[in-house]
């Protein structure tokens, strides 16, 4: 790997603090400007109906992406989420039979504890997080079809049952998916750039040998993110139940992509030690801006939309490395 | 003891597995149960050829099964025009995304995981406007005929699987290029400074991934009698990453072992025809497989963090 660090010179030298400014701040002026020309573009963009769609199908996704924020900050990746997501939701589906409660606990339990395998194997055995959370990519998926007949079983949420709310309820009209979403994002904020934790992760994608070296928690830090991006993934499974009334079996393919996605062009370097939440967020939005374009324009085929997203991100990733570059020089 | 797991062990694996089923499998030891084998292990060994080559610089390449897919597109388009237009066709786009990837990598200096990740994304997206969404049956013969096949009594695909094999050996032990390839992967920055022509090598290894991607597509439409860009090569680079790593060439470059990569395509193969042929279901097989990856990669640690 090609280690780039970036640290900030205290944005001495104008050029470096604009191209700073572009890398962090690029991904939200062109979500504002695709807002707005959306808005010209298309009448039923701004129509409160849409918007409201908008901020509920992104709201799932902003959930997974925030534990990938933490992991990719450490200078790690977590490929696992796409399945441990879906798992997530067909066990709150499963549990929801048995009420509330059980809807919600067994599925955070048991994606949390997926997490922590990957957080022990990582931690403890030094392997690559590419490759252990592929490994349980594939196991989690495994898990999941054998809980469901060979993905022949769709486990049905009660109707009348307390835990749709989570998905189907509103407040002010609303989603509940959408302001959890915001009150973890909020939290996970807070604790990336208040506490201590927050500084170990910075500090471990930063320079893994220097946080060794200057005693901070790395095994512990480690462990704790990858069992924090199962569980989120884990919660983010039990939203989309509670919201589609199912455990849908073939949800979650791709999703780590998604996620890694959203966190990159929000700013967050792949090479760990630099990330916001907040960029996070601005990428979930484009993300779903992306696709709601392509949707109201109607006569482009559905499936420009990954050719989009795909081309999106490219061109974020090459113009934050000739930023990178220029900065440099 | 462990390093001798980690030159030996994906052999012993195979022949282990072999043993087992020949004694606790019905009709295992049979001609058609072994083409059958062959025959379903040949695109994913093919495309972990390229993978192998990829990662020996260090690199990945996450856009393997979305290359397979944009070939599986463009094969009836041009099927009109005679399969040998159709293959050509079909290689030339797998070399196109090559090109693009290794640009990106080389020249850029964006991480292989990213810059790989975009074409999985936007390539399958690519496949499928080429394809309309939709799955196109075939029935020119002698297209089909690279799927269904046999020369020499052996099917087609097995054969190229091996003669890319092969070559693949060659490559990495008997070519300067494949010199290079160990050098840039062992230590970039030594490479560099040895003047070894680093960002040709990057260019070259992750064309000749895609193209390898692009036949491994080919040959998997051809066998299956359809064009299904929406199905074809899905999770393709986890299997071939799996078949690479299990195959005993590390993660972190400076390495090719290209023997251990197409045993670890066949024993990927092994462990899932075992599993489904004892009655356990496709998702045992997966975490077994899973169970497998992390046992493999434990095994080889200590080499990669030296």
């Amino acid at each position: 790997m090609t280690a780039v660090t970036e640290t900030d010179t205290a944005g001495s030298e104008r050029g470096a603090s604009l191209a700073a400014v572009v890398q962090r701040q690029g991904a939200a002026v062109v979500l504002v400007l695709g807002i707005v020309a959306a808005w010209f573009a298309f009448p039923r963009f701004g129509s409160p109906d849409n918007l409201r769609d908008l901020a509920l199908q992104g709201s799932f996704l902003a959930v997974i992406a925030l534990g990938m924020t933490f992991v990719i900050i450490s200078g790690g990746i977590d490929l696992s989420v796409g399945s441990v997501y879906a798992l997530g939701g067909v066990l709150a589906a499963y549990g929801s039979q048995y009420g509330l409660v059980v809807a919600i606990v067994l599925p955070v339990a048991v994606c949390a504890l997926i997490g922590l395998v990957n957080g022990l194997l990582i931690a403890r055995t030094k392997m690559a997080p590419f490759i252990v959370t592929l490994a349980s990519l594939l196991f989690a998926r495994g898990l999941l079809l054998a809980l469901t007949n060979e993905g022949a079983t769709t486990y049905k949420v009660p109707d009348g049952s307390a835990f749709l709310w989570l998905g189907q309820g509103t407040i002010f009209g609303v989603g509940v998916p959408v302001y959890l979403a915001l009150i973890f994002f909020a939290i996970g904020g807070v604790v990336l750039r208040r506490t201590r934790f927050g500084q170990s992760v910075f500090a471990l994608g930063g320079a893994e040998q220097s946080a060794l070296l200057m005693g901070l928690p790395v095994v512990r830090t480690k462990i704790t993110l990858y069992t924090l991006s199962g569980t989120l993934a884990g919660l983010a499974g039990v939203l989309t139940a509670a919201y589609l009334q199912s455990g849908v079996t073939v949800l979650g393919v791709g999703t780590e992509l998604d996620a890694i996605s959203v966190v990159v062009i929000g700013g967050t370097l792949l090479t760990g030690g630099a990330g916001t939440i907040i960029g996070t967020l601005v990428g979930v939005l484009l993300r779903i801006l992306i696709q709601n374009v392509i949707n109201q324009v109607g006569t482009l085929d559905s499936n420009y939309q990954t050719v989009v997203s795909g081309a999106f991100l490219l061109i974020v990733v090459v113009i934050q490395r000739l930023l990178a570059r220029s900065r440099r020089s | 003891m462990t390093s001798w797991l980690q030159n030996y062990g994906v052999y012993l694996a195979v022949v282990v597995l072999l043993l087992f089923n020949v004694f606790f499998t019905e009709n295992f030891l049979t001609a058609g149960n072994f083409r059958t084998q062959l025959v379903q292990a040949a695109p994913v060994c093919i495309v972990a050829l390229g993978m192998a080559l990829v990662i020996g610089t260090e690199g990945i390449d996450l856009s393997v099964g979305s290359v397979m897919s944009v070939a599986a597109a463009l094969v009836p388009l041009y099927l009109g025009a005679g399969p040998v237009t159709a293959v050509i066709v079909a290689v030339i786009a797998g070399v196109v995304s090559g090109l693009f990837s290794g640009f990106l990598v080389a020249h850029l200096g964006i991480q292989p995981i990213i810059a790989t990740l975009a074409l999985l994304v936007g390539g399958r997206g690519l496949a499928l406007v080429i394809a309309h969404g939709q799955l196109v049956q075939l029935h020119n013969q002698d297209f089909l005929a690279l799927g269904t096949g046999d020369l020499l009594g052996i099917p087609v695909m097995v054969l190229v699987a091996a003669v890319l094999a092969a070559l693949a050996g060659l490559l990495v032990r008997r070519t300067t290029f494949g010199r290079h390839l160990v050098a840039v992967g062992g230590n970039r920055p030594a490479a560099t400074l040895a003047g070894l022509p680093v960002k040709r090598v990057l260019m070259g290894v992750y064309v000749i991934s895609g193209a390898l991607a692009a036949i491994a597509g080919v040959l998997s439409t051809a066998r299956l009698g359809a064009s299904d860009p929406n199905d074809l090569g899905l999770l393709m680079e986890l299997s071939a990453i799996t078949a690479v790593v299990v195959g005993g060439t590390p993660l972190t470059g400076g390495r090719v072992r290209v023997l251990g990569t197409v045993f670890g395509a066949l024993l990927m193969q092994l462990v899932h025809a075992t599993l489904i042929k004892h009655d356990l279901p496709d998702s045992a097989a997966q975490m077994v497989q899973a169970a497998i990856i992390v046992a493999a990669v434990y095994v080889a640690r200590e080499r990669s963090s030296r």
